[in-house]
């Protein structure tokens, strides 16, 4: 959007024109993908748990914008990122779903012992 | 053309800043948690797609009205964000609304979808938020 010309109310036409420009296309596509893989990961998973795995997303947008663009990623952005994927790493070792009485075609999940140390690297 | 270089509207009492943001996260809440318990009460969607395929898949979504709700609530929070650009500092209410709605998630998935939002899910929903915060800002 920023190699594009500013967008004014005064020319609405503009906005839908770039829709069309091929990266944002792209873009769209892209986003409609992620929109579709999160909904079937919500049919299967708990809300809590899929919304901060995807929040893995911002750690994957940092670490190309370093190694592909090469921006600079400050001392309090490193310490993000590691948060980040302490607390997915975190989530991730335990059940994706609240067990519910009525569904008795899920296997059942032993109930874990409190959470050792978190490892994800 | 008609984008000022400078803001000159930018909104400094710190009330207003609140109640915008506060606008955000409330919104996308209501929108996610309401997109969930449609996804819920859809059903595994991998289980449907083996079985009807992936337009019985698109279907059965388009068909429940509890996501056309998540999807509204989740459309009024994107409005309310480019609402709270337009009066705040990127760098205050992007971190900002992206760290609280983790955590305003995790309290309404325990009350309204009854999750088991255990110690495990709250210190993951901290982390992340903190994370998000300090990447984000």
């Amino acid at each position: 959007m920023v190699s594009l010309p500013s967008i004014s109310l005064a020319h609405p036409g503009a906005l839908l024109a770039a829709v069309f420009t091929p990266w944002i296309a792209a873009g769209i596509a892209l986003l409609i993908g992620f929109f579709a893989s999160y909904l079937t990961a919500l049919s299967w998973a708990d809300l809590t748990f899929v919304l901060p795995a995807t929040a893995l997303g911002n750690v994957i947008v940092a670490l190309i914008s370093r190694f592909w663009l090469h921006e600079t990623i400050s001392l309090e952005r490193w310490a993000g990122i590691v948060l980040i994927t302490l607390g997915v790493g975190f989530v991730a070792q335990g059940p994706a779903l609240t067990e519910r009485p009525a569904s008795i075609d899920e296997e059942p999940q032993l109930e874990e012992p409190v959470a050792t140390e978190a490892q994800p690297r | 053309m008609t984008i000022p270089t400078t803001p000159v509207n930018l909104t400094t009492n710190p009330w207003t800043a609140a109640a915008m943001i506060a606008a955000i996260v409330l919104t996308s809440t209501a929108g996610e948690v309401l997109t969930a318990a449609a996804m819920k009460s859809i059903g595994d969607l991998d289980l449907i797609r083996a079985r009807s395929g992936l337009k019985g898949a698109i279907r059965a979504v388009l068909t429940c009205p509890l996501f056309f709700a998540g999807v509204f609530f989740l459309a009024v929070a994107f409005f309310a964000l480019l609402f709270a650009l337009n009066h705040l500092n990127l760098s205050l209410v992007a971190p900002a609304a992206a760290s609280l709605t983790l955590v305003t998630n995790a309290v309404a998935g325990k009350i309204f979808l009854k999750e088991n939002v255990d110690r495990r899910r709250w210190v993951s929903a901290g982390l992340v938020c903190i994370g998000v915060y300090l990447l984000a800002h």
